[in-house]
């Protein structure tokens, strides 16, 4: 879409504090977050959308520029989540999502994270499809690999590109109420780091391609929780010492194909 | 290039008559930092398009090489801060095959470099070498004054590259490349040599900056010197002024660090507010800095 959105981890934080706001002030289950998620992608993305994206577009280089943009709209979301939350740690009542516990392999894993697991795999599948069996689906795909001629075969690219960017923050949102069970809690301060661990994310696995995107997970994963194990006080080091060597040694990310010009 | 000596020479008298009309010397301090760190931003950011999200990281190896240079070995303290300044070149050189990617990839793989020297260097079990999360203490050379006149060499010498780039055959090859790689590689300009020209001498202004503020500081946390807001300083600072100028990320740090001054320290969490509103409209508005409200009037800026 080479609409960078580096606020992506801010978004991720909205997503929790929302499901936080329900649980606390309304009682709710923190499931209703994910409604909230998508209903707050709509409300917040659209109008972001109109705002800034048709004028970054006419500007001498999109990509960089919505990456400072969005960079200055991170900056805005953590400080008002401060002047709003405090800068404290909050978590989630514990047994909201189911309070027992699954094994698997030996391990046993709370109900809250079958749950995280389950909707994540129903994104990444609901992605799946909608990339390959609808016609926004094939619209957004065409306008990623060549924005001009999208636009000379018909293809309403704003009003696509804005779809992509709603979807794009509801799957930021949705991730968001699973923070708080995931890492046992979330504050203000967390956005940048998962802002940087999604890219390397994507980057790793491949841009553009949503099975890059899980391998990039996975090996995510697998190797933090390897250093975890034998290296504990390196394994902040695993997302960035990935990133940078995946892509020294493959520009293009594990599944990608090679693109370099000059 | 009379204007660019100009330029130096009020610089270099407005920081040293500053001290003896303004009692703060460590804002005055901190303030030149500021302006040395935009000013090397945007010698690459400027002229070449490539956006070092991750500059914090060559300003905290700067500051580390030299501490520990100062603590291990009898060479002066100038000498540190210039072998320091060398060692982050070297870093930079290390770091050099990450110009391979481009636009934002390169920013974030930035990022993550210097996110890794970071938890390099604040690492408990290298707390032996590197002092770890505890910092390191080098207030044995502790020297306010000739460390705030190191600082302003350094940023006599990053003005004058700037004027350099601007002006010479050199700059124009790097603006060449700035609008389309391709066609300058065509040109006969040797592409990847000259980026990775400017991206060390970018990295040596950080780094000799960093040693010089280690110096002033003279005890410090790795938080200190690798916090990302450092990047993001110079980064809005570099934005506001205008890059790809002389003038306007001297103009930029300058105003910014003022305001910043002026209203952050006391409500930090709205100041950033306001940051990011700024980055937000300048984007939108003004992307090519306040410089670009006189040069649209015709006068031409340095």
């Amino acid at each position: 879409m080479r609409m960078i959105n580096i606020a992506h981890g801010q978004f991720v934080l909205l997503g929790g504090y929302g499901a936080f706001l329900l649980v606390q002030h309304l009682q709710l289950n923190p499931a209703y977050g994910i409604v909230l998620a998508v209903a707050g992608a709509i409300v917040i993305g659209l109008p972001l959308y109109a705002a800034v994206v048709p004028r970054l577009q006419a500007s001498r280089d999109p990509e960089m520029l919505s990456f400072i943009l969005f960079f200055g709209i991170a900056q805005m979301i953590d400080a008002l989540l401060i002047v709003f939350f405090g800068a404290d740690q909050r978590s989630l009542p514990e047994g909201a999502l189911g309070s027992g516990s699954l094994g698997l392999l030996g391990q046993s894993f709370p109900d809250s994270w079958w749950v995280a697991a389950a909707t994540s795999l129903a994104a990444i599948v609901g992605l799946y499809l909608y990339f390959t069996r609808t016609r926004l689906g094939f619209a957004t795909r065409a306008i990623m690999a060549n924005r001009e001629e999208a636009l000379a075969t018909g293809i309403n690219v704003q009003r696509v590109s804005a779809i992509a960017f709603v979807i794009g923050l509801a799957l930021a949102g949705i991730a968001g109420v699973f923070v708080p069970y995931l890492l046992g809690s979330i504050s203000p301060d967390i956005g940048d780091g998962l802002t940087t661990t999604s890219f390397a994310v994507i980057i790793i696995g491949s841009l553009g391609n949503p099975l890059g995107t899980i391998v990039g997970g996975l090996v995510f994963g697998v190797g933090t929780l390897l250093m975890q194990t034998f290296l504990p006080s390196w394994s902040n080091l695993v997302p960035y010492a990935l990133l940078v060597i995946i892509v020294l040694i493959r520009p293009s990310g594990l599944l990608g194909k090679s693109v370099r010009t000059a | 290039m009379k204007s660019a000596i100009a330029v130096c020479c009020v610089l270099a008298a407005a920081f040293l008559i500053a001290p003896h009309l303004y009692g703060n010397r460590s804002l005055l301090f901190s303030m030149m930092t500021f302006v040395v760190l935009a000013q090397g931003l945007n010698l690459l950011y400027g002229f070449t398009g490539y956006l070092p999200f991750g500059y914090v990281g060559f300003f905290g190896t700067g500051a580390y090489a030299t501490s520990l240079l100062v603590l291990h070995t009898h060479v002066p303290v100038l000498g540190c801060v210039i072998i320091g300044g060398a060692g982050t070149a070297l870093v930079a050189l290390i770091l050099g095959p990450l110009l391979r990617l481009s636009g934002a990839y390169f920013s974030i793989a930035s990022l993550a470099a210097s996110q890794i020297l970071f938890n390099v260097v604040s690492n408990q079990d290298l707390s032996s070498i590197t002092g770890g999360p505890y910092g390191l203490k080098i207030d044995r050379v502790y020297d306010p004054s000739a460390s705030y006149l190191t600082m302003l060499a350094i940023l006599l010498i990053a003005t004058a590259l700037s004027a350099y780039f601007r002006f010479s055959r050199f700059g124009m090859a790097l603006r060449a490349m700035n609008q389309d790689p391709t066609s300058a590689a065509m040109a006969g300009i040797n592409v990847v040599r000259e980026r990775l020209i400017v991206w060390l001498v970018s990295a040596t202004i950080a780094g000799l900056a960093g040693g010089a503020y280690a110096w002033n500081l003279s005890v410090f946390y790795p938080d200190a010197v690798f916090t990302l807001q450092i990047s993001v300083f110079a980064i809005v600072f570099a934005l506001f002024g205008g890059v790809g100028t002389v003038l306007g990320p001297i103009v930029g740090a300058i105003l910014l660090y003022a305001l910043y001054n002026a209203v952050g320290i006391s409500a930090p969490q709205y100041f950033e507010f306001i940051y990011g509103l700024l980055i937000v409209l300048l984007v939108l508005f003004l992307p090519n800095g306040v410089m670009s409200l006189l040069t649209r009037r015709g006068v031409r800026v340095l």
